[in-house]
């Protein structure tokens, strides 16, 4: 095992998209106790470097992993398909469209159930958006389709972390 | 070099290598020092019985000090000099301190950090806080009849920042105590709470205290103590209730308190009303203004009602936590009450009631910090039997740096566990520009400007080229104790500029040094002897490490690499015997060298153990 092993090397998984959380968090927790800084707080400075690469190695191939939207962009890192989300700007016109139509629906809505009913919207397309993701990656594996749907997703989640901030402020 | 596991499960490590390290809660209003004693963790004592330190310092005449209850009485006789929640004052400058100008000090408004005068001189928060831990210090020393405290861990709100973190470290210094780690006040109270109840599952910890408020979600696993979210605010605590009711009173009766002996005296006051309303419905809040006595009765109801706004604001803070661990109200199997201000009746009903569930109250609410906290303290003094505990905690808030137009670009996210590494890159504005101004920002807001500057920092001799050309990466690491390291490098040069993230205001080692030196902590006659006693303590321990990993996995090493170690070993004992320290260090650190391909090795076997052959529902 070394340091600049893969995500799903360094945790002993296949490089695929499905992945099981509870199994994922059983690993990571297993991993911590053989690694982390604190096992080897009787043992000097040079043990507590080897321990903190190791520790903060593993705790970013986690957050990469748990994620499904970052797991699939690290996955399409490794297809050859590097997501580049900031010179990669081209999106399908009809998703434009519906992101510009919540984006109005948002500035409108000022009760907590039009909020609600926008946030179900959002959340269905979300997950439509998900499978697809999971079939270009594990199925019919394309690297270029899946990198699109990360995109994609990239931009309902911006909105969707916009909309629980309006949620938010509606309730303080 | 890292060893996997000193001694056998469940066998602890040679008595004669045993640590004293405490745990020391350092609150709003009251501290503790805690320690392991024959295997269990309780509060020390002072010599009169008393667990609580009131967290006071009054500066008297000729450079005399009191501490803690006596302080605490003189407040309101002597208010200019008794300096009380000093706590909400850590890493603040003025302006950031919520209602400063109701407070009955005189503030010199510092660079960075606010300090107060007083008749001993000025003092700055992190001075008045190490006078509260060198009393604690003491206090530990005097119960274990010994000048060999090894160290200390020291709680922190969890929503602290790093400005926060960094002056409380350099209070503990100042009072002459090796920090161990600085953690979050819900873990520690979760670790008390955790294994006192050998609880599983997802347990929130509602921790008000007299200035601060933390909601943290933690996640207990078979000795993992995972946090997954925190939040909370650094200013809003019980203070706030007693003000609320203060400022109430005052208007009820149509009259003011003007001098800092007037607003001192009515906060006192309220405080007293407030805490009598834990049991009693109705109270009578009494003092004595500069005109006269002040006597205003108050109900249960009417203090509720002045208290909801602060309760309401809590339970904001709970929901934006449980929306950003994306966990619901319903996942949440405990809810744990920390922290003197969940006393109050109407705090206990708002909580039970907004998660549906009667919080739980069975450990003392004022001690369970300091408990959990010298739990993790024995740990880390390699004390405990191995693998017992392991804390996973969060860092509190995302950290970024500003980019042009004054927007914070954010490196590392609120809640990433700790520790944790996170680079990105960015480039030059204009072309030929040689030199670049790194500015790190903390917080969660989009603009520099309402984020909190941790500190500044430059990158220069960058070869000139066209804009957007250089590549510069930025790398921010975060420590187990939360506290954060800066690094950026130009990619195509090798450019490299480092900063240790200390906040302007925090003190350099040279002014530590002065301030022991002008007898601030106890002064350390036999330093020659100590260290030598030090140096001996680490050597056994190092030859006891590097024996039972050979014991464990000789076989990794080749004969030749085994007969090398085998000749340090030998040298590091002889050198143990004598009276040497600089030998004896000199020994120890060459052991440590020569083991390091090896600990590297052990450490990817045990990775590779902790990966194969255990099935899931072990862990």
């Amino acid at each position: 095992m070394r340091l600049d092993e893969n995500d799903f090397a360094l945790f002993g998984l296949p490089e695929r998209f499905a992945l099981d959380r509870a199994d994922l968090d059983a690993r990571w927790r297993r991993l911590q106790a053989s690694a982390h800084p604190d096992r080897f707080a009787a043992e000097g400075a040079a043990a507590q470097r080897v321990a903190m690469q190791w520790s903060v190695r593993i705790n970013q191939a986690y957050r990469r992993l748990r994620e499904p939207l970052t797991r699939a962009a690290y996955l399409c890192e490794l297809r050859g398909a590097p997501i580049a989300a900031q010179s990669n700007t081209a999106m399908p016109g009809d998703f434009l469209l519906q992101q510009m139509a919540w984006r109005e629906a948002l500035d409108q809505a000022n009760s907590d159930a039009a909020l609600a009913t926008l946030e179900a919207q959002v959340r269905a397309a979300e997950s439509d958006l998900f499978a697809q993701l999971a079939v270009a990656l594990d199925e019919r594996p394309s690297p270029a389709t899946a990198a699109e749907h990360v995109r994609a997703l990239m931009f309902v989640q911006r909105f969707r972390a916009d909309l629980g901030e309006r949620i938010d402020a509606l309730h303080d | 070099m890292a060893l996997l596991q000193i001694s056998e499960p469940g066998q602890s490590p040679d008595p004669h290598t045993r640590r004293i390290a405490v745990g020391i809660d350092l609150g709003t209003t009251h501290s503790l020092v805690a320690a392991v004693r024959h295997g269990v963790a309780e509060c020390l004592p002072d010599a009169r019985g008393r667990a609580i330190l009131p967290s006071a310092v009054r500066y008297l005449d000729g450079g005399r000090r009191a501490i803690g209850a006596d302080a605490l009485a003189a407040q309101a006789d002597d208010p200019l000099n008794t300096v009380v929640s000093v706590k909400r004052l850590m890493g603040r400058a003025l302006a950031d301190v919520a209602g400063h100008a109701k407070l009955p000090y005189r503030f010199v408004d510092k660079p960075g950090m606010v300090a107060i005068d007083t008749r001993d001189g000025v003092k700055t928060p992190v001075e008045v806080s190490a006078e509260i831990l060198a009393a604690l210090r003491q206090r530990a020393e005097d119960s274990f009849d010994s000048e060999e405290l090894f160290g200390a861990v020291i709680t922190v709100p969890a929503y602290f920042d790093d400005a926060q973190r960094q002056a409380t470290k350099d209070a503990a210094k100042l009072a002459g105590l090796n920090v161990l780690r600085l953690i979050n006040e819900p873990t520690a109270a979760a670790v008390a709470y955790g294994l006192d109840n050998a609880s599983e599952g997802l347990y929130a910890v509602f921790d008000l205290g007299g200035g601060t408020f933390d909601i943290s979600l933690l996640r207990l696993t078979q000795g993992v103590f995972e946090v997954v979210a925190t939040g909370g605010d650094s200013a809003l605590g019980g203070d706030d209730f007693d003000a609320a009711l203060a400022e109430w009173a005052l208007a009820q009766a149509g009259r003011t308190a003007t001098t800092a002996h007037e607003r001192r005296a009515v906060l006192v006051a309220a405080r007293a009303a407030k805490e009598g309303l834990t049991n009693a419905t109705t109270q009578t809040l009494t003092c004595v203004l500069g005109d006269g006595p002040l006597s205003v009765p108050v109900t249960r109801a009417q203090f509720e009602a002045l208290a909801k706004p602060l309760i309401d604001k809590c339970l904001a803070a709970v929901r934006r936590v449980l929306r950003d661990a994306k966990i619901s109200r319903e996942d949440v199997q405990g809810v744990v009450l920390v922290g003197g201000s969940t006393r109050t009746p109407a705090v206990r009903v708002a909580v039970g009631e907004w998660f549906g569930r009667p919080p739980l109250t069975n450990l003392n609410p004022d001690e369970v910090v300091a408990v959990g906290a010298a739990i993790q303290a024995n740990q880390l003094a390699g004390n405990a039997a191995d693998g017992e505990i392991l804390l996973l905690d969060v860092i509190p808030l995302s950290l970024g740096i500003e980019t042009m137009g004054g927007l914070v670009e954010r490196i590392v996210e609120r809640n990433s566990t700790i520790p944790t590494a996170k680079a990105q890159d960015f480039t030059t504005y204009q072309d030929g520009q040689t030199a670049m101004a790194l500015h790190v920002v903390q917080g969660e807001r989009e603009l520099v400007a309402d984020c909190r500057s941790l500190a500044r920092f430059e990158l220069r001799g960058i070869p000139p080229m066209v804009a957007g050309a250089v590549r510069i990466r930025v790398t921010f690491e975060v420590d187990a104790d939360g506290l954060l390291n800066v690094a950026a490098k130009e990619l195509n040069s090798g450019v490299e500029a480092t900063i240790t993230v200390k906040p302007s205001y925090g003190l350099v080692d040279e002014d530590i040094a002065r301030m022991l030196r002008e007898g601030f902590a106890k002064a350390d006659d036999d330093a020659v002897a100590r260290s030598l006693r030090e140096a001996r303590v680490d050597a056994d321990r190092m030859l006891l490490a590097t024996r039972s990993a050979l014991a464990a996995d000789a076989d990794l090493l080749s004969q030749a690499e085994r007969a090398e170690l085998e000749v340090l070993l030998a040298d590091t004992e002889s050198v143990a015997r004598s009276d040497d320290h600089h030998a004896i260090d000199a020994a120890v650190k060459a052991l440590a060298a020569g083991t390091e391909a090896f600990a590297a090795a052990r450490m990817n076997r045990g990775i590779r153990q902790a990966l194969a052959g255990r099935s899931v529902d072990e862990i």
